[in-house]
Order: structure tokens, then C-alpha cells, then sequence
């Protein structure tokens, strides 16, 4: 199957790949990018564990064609992180316990990122609801939603970001 | 909990995760994460009929396609004398014969069985190649009548999914004293009964499951990296009855797991094959589950139907229990599969009571339905929920409050041995039950449930006092009913020449935090702090054994051989410290950190001393070999028995049949707990799966076809962070007699003790209106239907 080229921002920085039509976002990302921070859970937009960000939106990249990146900006879970100083919100779900076995994690923290600039200051409530595109069967929820609320604090008292 | 900050080190503090770094800024390393070299991809074509004769297979067109490699079926495999997949545990029936074990092939051997039965495998230089292949794959089925039912597949002229099991029973098992049950029902002054059933569960770990084997031709070895929770047991399954492989020449990777929850115990016929064929086609072979593949294909759980009858005095003191259960085994017997609704379940009956008579008889059958094994709690959440059902349908009968029933049946002397064959070490029921109900506020109640009926709403409590046994197994015990592995486990503790420490320990962590939790227990014991100790495990190329992590044992079993391996090195540190400071080896004491001459102020610190085993300068070698590296094996001596008390406070729209916990409140006795915070999170997961059990998920096949309905996050509900409530958890401890830590395990009493408490709470609420008796899940349709009088049937 002929290929396309697709140009698009990782994290910040320019990366160019070959990619066929039919290919997914999470493909190109894992494959091709070594970006395995995003994870396969459903190929179906159900679980989350592929969200990562495009555009400034949550997308799950397991239903977004590579293409659909064409000259876009992608944030995965590996760019959260600034020079190895972990985002509030990674730092959160530390201090939190608002992980286990890791797997949902990645799509966890890049949703809730994308929620927190949606609405800085949410409820437990709508915390629950902000979340419930990303399932997690380790934690129960209650500690990432801890986790967010706190994040959500530290965010506020920095002015945002 | 949130227990106050203690000493980074210490035993009880909430150490934050050592592992938690990797994984949140995208560095955990899952078995789809690794790409080795020249790798290929499998995939597995498998059985859209749920029973049918495979009449012939033609390869020719899907090997012409573009990237195929090789494709292989049953024929393949027969021809290369590939063994089944084993069972691990050998049930006799009730007249003492070995249960009828048919044989579980990795690729079909003239029938399918199930829909998802592995027919062939593809594999090419690509995925989406392989996948591609697969749709040019003719296969011509002979589609035969199937049953997914367990109920009706044990009866007459049911279609039989085995030749060699009759009726499709695989045993007729019973436990406990019948005579004695009988008696005690004759001279009862009243006799509760329940028809229950115990809806069957997808475990869905989020991480698919996964497999790469690599074949190295230069040295005949060959790794497999895989999904699992016990790669040892994965190995030595899959040489010494599969593969016919040398042990020594196959290493088991289990990277990062992505949760297991039991669904990754088991050795499946994927892993087998992809190690096959990376020697047959002398390239690493990849195979990474896609959900749907997950659905039909990973090991479901539960799926009990039971009888049950309590005999009560006149008081509610009960006399006797008689149990009769349908458990559907589906259609190969799974690793474990014989022993959960056997050994894990008839065994915990008696729950938190003293019921002096119990007799319980369970009836496997084999259905053409993915096999059922081990998820979460594996047979205890079934006996649990039967008996806390059924104890709360007493209290109703009796016209008695559901704690004051609990109450006055409650085992409050140990050690107990119940009549079906457990011996409980220690517990104290009482009190979990007393600071259960201040956590629920149950006292406030009435004032809740009256505010609830000015709205229109119905509210009720449910109550779950269960108990559950951990810590699998001793050895003796298992192998004389049955077990044909070993249940113990084996910890290595290397400790460097300047004074840090490497844990191998053959437990293994798939989001329970062992890294963290057993580098507190080695700190601590050792006085050095918690970053100068690392833990490896899930590797059988670096570990001395292990039996892996099931059934809530990695911190009482896997922490207790670290213990064991712990005394060595302290034993063998005295007498290099003994040396050191001129004094006699029974003069030494070891405490934080140091090694002392007693009633003196000579020491050496403990890196002091591992300095000297490494560099013996000044050191009795003639006495002593030098290096600090100790290996131990711990078999424990009984179950330890967690138990606790779960609270669910409901409310129940009545016009609609909506259900909302308001409330859970559960205080568990783990015994002694070394990482609060990693506990309560335990906890909570265990709790999101029975509510998850309770209120939303449910497995269905379609009765005629055998079809998988619920073969996708569209039609299985799981739980999701806006169904559930934030949980109050609690603690009291009662440490475990006969574990170096006094610990007992914690990783599945959430999902045991919960299904019964929201049941009963429910139940509760809507008792005024008629309503007796529910099934799981509590959709809203069922609930508004038992309102209107109109069950739902439960198939």
C-alpha cells in the first residue's frame, strides 16, 4: 500500500514519518515514533489508554488516522514532564496513589490535562464525569480523582498551565 | 488510614511508589512495548461457531499472501507432538475418582469448542499482513448444536462438548459432614433457602494480553517476554507438558504487567504457540490480544448457579448449611480452573460463623463457552456471596436486624476449625462489625432513610461480614487435595559490597506495588534506607523460583521467604561482625542498622559489614565464605484468613429502577500492614470490581448460538469513574499468627466482600415494597421489574 508522509509537532519538536492511509495515530506513535507511553487497550475509543492530545483536544489515537495529524501538534504522556520535573499532575498522581499497574496511566494524566484547561477548578462531581472516557480497573478511580483535585489546586495557586 | 507520616523506612509508613516514575511520565516497559529485531507478528485465526467438526482447512491462499511467513493449525502442532495445556489441580469426585480432564490442544484438533477456539496461526512481517491472511484462511465447519448453560448442559440429551466426559460433568465434588448437616436441619426452627446465581465476569485488564518469544539458534534458548503473573509457573508448564522443551534453556520475561486480577496466571495457547513457531521460523514472534480477543479469550469468572438452606434455632443461631452448586467450567479446563468453585470455595462456608454443620456439593460442567478460572478472589467471592445473601435473608425471616444476626453467630475464640476443613489462626469479627457500622454511620440511618422517603426515594443498608483464605498454600496441604504444583515461594536478598541491596523475589507485582512495599520490609529489617533497596522480580533468567502472585499472597508468602533470606544475611552478618569487633558471635546483637557487642558501644554499621564479606582483608576465612547473598524458600503453614465488614448504603429511585450507592464503608483485618496507602488503594480497586460485579458487569452468550453478546465495552458495562462513589476504608488488626511479617494479603477482599453488601443493601431498600430477592447486576430493567412484581429470569 503506497505511503504518505506526514509531517507533525511531538512534544514540542518536529518529526516526519511514511505512514499507510490505514494506519492509526497510536500505530505511527508506538511503531515508528517509539513513543510507547500511549497504550493499546480497545482499539475502539472505549478504554482511553491511547488518549493523547491533538490540536488541543483529548483524542483517543487508536481511532485517529495518522493522517489526520498532518501538521498538527501532538501531546503525549512523555511530554508532561519538563526536564525531568514531573507536571503537577504527574507529581499527584503520586502522591495520591492514583495508580497501579500503569497501563491506563499515560491516558489518565494527558486527559487530565486537557480537562484541567477545560475547567481549572472542577468538582468531585464533574471531576468523575471529566474522566469517565478513560477506564482504569486498578484504582477504583477514587485516587485519581484525588489526584486530579489536587493537581487542580497546585495548577491554580502557579496561574494555570 | 492515612496514616500519619512515619520514618521513610519504616513498617506502616505510606512510602510513595518507587515504580510510580516510569510509569507516569511514559516509561514502563509492557510486553507490546518491547520490539525485538527481525520480529514477526502472529495472529491467531479462531472459531466464529461455538461447536462445530473442522472438515478441512485449506492454507494455500493465505499463504500466497503478501508478508505471510508460515501458517500453521492443529495439524502443524499434531505432527510436531505439541502436549495440551495441563491443569494444575487434580479434583477427585465425591466417590473418590480423578475428575474427567479432556484434552485442551493450543491449536483445534478437529472440533472447536468455543467461539474464540484457536483454529490457526498467521504470521507475518507485519500486523495488519498477518491480519489481512487471516480473512483468506478456508476453514469448512461442520456446525453442531451448542450449550453455554451450565445448568443445561448437565442435562440428559444436552450436546456434549467432550467425548470423554459424559453428560459434560467434569466432577461431582462434595465437602463437609452430610449425616451431620441433615441432623441439624431436622431439629431447626426455621430453614432459610435462596436460588442464587453468581454472574459470570470478563476480567478485562487493560493491558491486553500479550506474548514475544524468541528463538536463539546460536544456543538453542529461547526468552519469551509475556503478560503474566507468574513466569515461572508459565515456564515450567509450558516445557515439561507442552513443549517437552529443557527448562534451562527457556527464559520467562514478565515485564510491566498491565493488571491481571487472575486473568493472567494461566498458561494460554498463545504463548505456547508464538514460542513454537519464533524456532520454526527462526524469527521473534509477536502477539498482542486485541480487546475483542481479550473478551473471548482470556479466562472469564464466576458463573455459579446455587441452592442453599439454612437451619436456624429459634433464636438465629445457625445449626446447619447444605449448599448445592452449578459451576460452569467452559469448555477446556483452564491452569486452575478445577479448584476455584472447589477448594477456594466450598472451603469458606462457613464465613465469620460458627455453623457447626455444613455440606456442600458442586457439579462442574463442561459448556461451550471460554474456560473459567481465577479472577479476583477466585471462588471466595462466590461462597461469600452465597453465604452473606443468605444470612441476610435469615435476619429478614427472622425478623432480626442483619448485624445483630451476624453478631450472634460470630466466631470469637481461635483457633477455630470449621467444619469444612480451614482452620482460621486468629480474626476478631466483632469488632471490624462495630467499627464497620460507626463509619457507615449507621446510627444516623433512620434519620437518612426517612429524608430519602419525603423525596420518593428508597434507601437500605447491606451487609457483607466476610472471610476469606490467602496466602496460597501450604504445599502439603494443596498436594494432598489435589495441587500438582508447590505453593511456596522463593526471595533472594544480594546485598552489594558498599551496603545496598538488590530483592529478587519470585512474587510478582502487576500494579501492587511490590517494588515499593518490599524494599520498606528489607529496610526496615536492615536499617538502611528504603532508596538503597531495589526489587526485581518477573524474570526467570534473575530470580532463583517463584510461584508467582495469586490469591492476595505476594506480601505473606513472597515477604515472608524474603524474611527467611533476611535472617541469613543477619545471621551470617553477627559473625562477620562478631570478627570485626573481637567478641563472640552470641555477644552481637543487630538493630537499626548497626551490629553491637552487647551492653557495649562497639559496633559496625551494617554496610561496614558488607564491606568486609566483599573485600576480607580482615575476615575469618577459615571459618567463613565471604559475600553477602542469601536465597530462601518459604512454605507457609496455613492460609492466613483476612476478613472484614462491608457497608452499602443505597438509594433506590423506585420509578426507575436507578440504584446510587451513597455510601460504602469497609474495615478489613489484613493483619499487620507495612504501606497504608498502598493498601487503601488495594482496597478500592477490589471494591470498584464487586461493585462493578454488583451493579453493571455481566458476561452473556446467546443461549442458542453460543455466541459471545457481550464481546465489547459497548455491551460489557465496565465500571467507570462517574459509577462509583468515593469509598471509606478502615483497618483493625489482628496480625496472622504464623507469618514472620503477620500479614495476610489484601489484594482481593474488596471484590469479595462487596457483591453481597449492595445486594443486601438494595434489597433492604426495597423490602417494604414486596421485593425479596435480586439478581447481579442491579440494572435499572431489574430492579424497576422486581418493583413491578416482574423478575427478570436469570439464565
Amino acid at each position: 500500500m503506497a505511503k504518505t508522509h506526514i509531517s507533525f509537532n511531538l512534544n514540542g519538536r518536529p518529526v516526519d514519518v511514511l505512514a499507510e492511509p490505514r494506519e492509526l495515530l497510536i500505530h505511527v506513535l508506538r511503531e515508528q515514533l517509539a513513543h510507547t507511553g500511549p497504550h493499546i487497550g480497545c482499539e475502539t475509543s472505549h478504554c482511553g489508554a491511547c488518549t493523547v492530545d491533538l490540536n488541543g483536544r483529548s483524542v483517543k489515537s487508536c481511532t485517529v488516522l495518522a493522517v489526520q495529524a498532518q501538521g498538527g501538534n501532538v501531546l503525549t504522556v512523555e511530554g508532561l514532564a519538563t526536564n525531568g520535573t514531573l507536571h503537577p499532575l504527574q507529581e499527584e498522581f503520586m502522591q495520591q496513589h492514583g495508580l497501579q499497574c500503569g497501563f491506563c496511566t499515560p491516558g489518565m494524566l494527558v486527559r487530565a490535562y486537557r480537562f484541567l484547561q477545560e475547567n481549572p477548578n472542577p468538582s468531585e462531581e464533574e471531576i468523575r464525569t471529566g474522566m469517565s472516557g478513560n477506564i482504569c480497573r486498578c484504582t477504583g478511580y477514587q485516587n485519581i480523582v484525588k489526584a486530579v483535585q489536587h493537581a487542580a489546586k497546585r495548577l491554580q495557586a502557579a496561574g494555570g498551565k | 488510614m492515612n496514616a500519619p507520616e512515619k520514618a521513610q523506612s519504616a513498617i506502616g509508613a505510606s512510602v510513595r511508589r518507587k515504580e510510580d516514575y516510569r510509569f507516569l511520565t511514559g516509561g514502563g516497559k509492557y510486553t507490546d512495548d518491547v520490539t525485538l529485531p527481525g520480529q514477526s507478528y502472529a495472529y491467531f485465526v479462531r472459531s466464529p461457531h461455538a461447536h462445530a467438526k473442522i472438515l478441512k482447512i485449506n492454507k494455500s491462499a493465505a499463504l500466497k499472501a503478501p508478508g505471510v511467513i508460515a501458517v500453521y493449525t492443529g495439524d502443524d502442532t499434531a505432527a510436531d507432538k505439541m502436549g495440551g495445556l495441563p491443569c494444575g489441580w487434580l479434583i477427585k469426585d465425591v466417590k473418590g475418582e480423578p475428575m474427567k480432564e479432556p484434552p485442551h490442544p493450543p491449536l483445534a484438533q478437529g472440533k472447536v469448542r468455543h467461539v474464540g477456539d484457536q483454529v490457526a496461526v498467521i504470521i507475518a512481517e507485519t500486523y495488519n499482513q498477518a491480519k489481512d491472511a487471516a480473512e483468506l484462511l478456508e476453514v469448512d465447519y461442520d456446525v453442531l448444536p451448542a450449550v453455554v448453560d451450565a445448568v443445561e448442559a448437565l442435562k440428559p440429551g444436552a450436546p456434549q462438548v467432550h467425548d470423554g466426559a459424559p453428560n459434560n460433568r467434569c466432577y461431582l465434588w462434595s465437602l463437609g459432614d452430610k449425616a451431620a448437616t441433615d441432623a441439624a436441619f431436622a431439629k431447626a426452627h426455621h430453614v432459610t433457602k435462596i436460588d442464587i446465581t453468581n454472574n459470570r465476569l470478563i476480567p478485562n485488564a487493560i493491558e491486553p494480553r500479550a506474548a514475544l518469544a524468541h528463538y536463539n539458534r546460536a544456543d538453542e534458548s529461547y526468552t519469551l517476554y509475556v503478560a503474566n503473573q507468574n513466569p515461572h509457573v508459565e515456564r515450567l508448564l509450558m516445557t515439561a507438558f507442552v513443549l517437552g522443551l529443557p527448562e534451562h534453556k527457556v527464559r520467562v520475561i514478565a515485564p510491566d504487567v498491565g493488571g491481571g486480577f487472575g486473568s493472567k496466571i494461566f498458561l494460554y495457547a498463545e504463548d505456547v504457540i508464538v514460542t513454537w513457531a519464533s524456532k520454526k521460523v527462526n524469527r521473534p514472534v509477536k502477539w498482542t490480544a486485541d480487546r475483542s480477543e481479550a473478551f473471548l479469550s482470556d479466562a472469564h469468572g464466576r458463573d455459579h448457579h446455587t441452592h442453599a438452606e439454612l437451619a436456624m434455632d429459634k433464636d438465629g443461631k445457625f445449626l446447619g448449611l447444605r449448599v448445592k452448586t452449578i459451576a460452569n467450567l467452559g469448555a477446556y479446563l483452564s491452569t486452575f480452573g478445577s479448584s476455584v468453585p472447589t477448594y477456594l470455595y466450598g472451603t469458606l462456608l462457613a464465613g465469620q460463623y460458627t455453623t457447626p454443620a455444613i455440606y456442600v456439593e458442586v457439579d462442574a460442567a463442561f459448556t461451550n463457552t471460554t474456560p473459567v478460572d481465577a479472577y479476583r478472589g477466585a471462588g471466595r467471592p462466590e461462597a461469600t456471596y452465597v453465604l452473606e445473601r443468605i444470612v441476610s435473608q435469615a435476619a429478614r425471616e427472622m425478623n432480626l436486624d442483619q448485624a445483630e444476626i451476624r453478631r450472634r453467630n460470630f466466631i470469637t475464640a481461635f483457633p477455630y476449625q470449621t467444619p469444612v476443613a480451614l482452620m482460621y489462626d486468629i480474626g476478631d469479627y466483632k469488632s471490624c462489625l462495630d467499627k464497620a457500622q460507626k463509619l457507615a454511620d449507621v446510627a444516623g440511618f433512620p434519620a437518612r432513610r426517612a429524608e430519602a422517603e419525603k423525596r420518593g426515594k428508597k434507601r437500605g443498608l447491606g451487609y457483607s461480614t466476610y472471610i476469606e483464605a490467602c496466602g496460597l498454600a501450604p504445599s502439603n496441604i494443596a498436594g494432598a487435595l489435589g495441587a500438582r504444583a508447590g505453593l511456596f515461594e522463593a526471595g533472594e536478598i544480594r546485598v552489594h559490597p558498599t551496603g545496598s541491596v538488590t530483592v529478587f523475589t519470585g512474587s510478582h507485582s502487576h500494579g501492587q506495588g511490590h517494588e515499593t512495599t518490599f524494599a520498606q520490609v528489607v529496610a526496615a529489617r536492615l536499617g538502611i534506607p528504603v532508596e538503597s533497596v531495589d526489587v526485581v522480580h518477573g524474570d526467570t533468567g534473575r530470580m532463583p523460583f517463584g510461584m508467582g502472585t495469586y490469591g492476595s499472597r505476594s506480601i505473606a508468602v513472597g515477604g515472608a521467604a524474603i524474611m527467611k533470606a533476611l535472617d541469613k544475611i543477619e545471621a551470617k552478618g553477627k559473625k562477620i561482625a562478631a570478627h570485626l569487633l573481637e567478641a563472640a558471635e552470641s555477644d552481637i546483637e543487630f538493630k537499626d542498622g548497626k551490629f553491637t557487642v552487647a551492653g557495649t558501644d562497639k559496633s559496625v554499621p551494617f554496610g561496614g559489614v558488607a564491606f568486609s564479606a566483599y573485600v576480607p582483608h580482615n575476615y575469618p576465612l577459615d571459618k567463613l565464605e565471604p559475600g553477602l547473598n542469601e536465597t530462601a524458600f518459604y512454605d507457609p503453614g496455613n492460609f492466613t484468613y483476612p476478613a472484614g465488614t462491608h457497608i452499602a448504603e443505597v438509594e433506590v429511585d423506585p420509578e426507575t429502577g436507578v440504584v446510587q450507592i451513597v455510601n460504602f464503608s469497609a474495615v478489613d483485618d489484613f493483619g499487620n500492614i507495612i504501606n497504608p496507602m498502598i493498601v487503601e488503594g488495594q482496597v478500592h480497586g477490589g471494591l470498584a470490581q464487586g461493585i462493578g460485579q454488583a451493579m453493571l458487569e455481566n458476561c452473556v452468550y446467546d443461549q442458542e448460538t453460543g455466541q459471545l453478546l457481550t464481546g465489547s465495552y459497548m455491551d460489557y458495562a465496565m465500571p467507570r469513574a462517574a459509577d462509583l462513589p468515593s469509598f471509606k476504608v478502615d483497618t483493625h488488626v489482628t496480625p496472622c499468627t504464623h507469618n514472620p511479617l503477620g500479614v495476610k494479603g489484601c489484594g482481593e477482599a474488596g471484590a469479595i466482600g462487596s457483591p453481597p453488601a449492595v445486594v443486601n443493601a438494595v434489597i433492604d431498600a426495597l423490602a417494604p415494597l414486596g421485593v425479596k430477592h435480586l439478581e447481579m447486576p442491579l440494572t435499572p430493567e431489574r430492579v424497576w421489574r422486581a418493583i413491578q412484581g416482574k423478575p427478570t429470569k436469570v439464565a
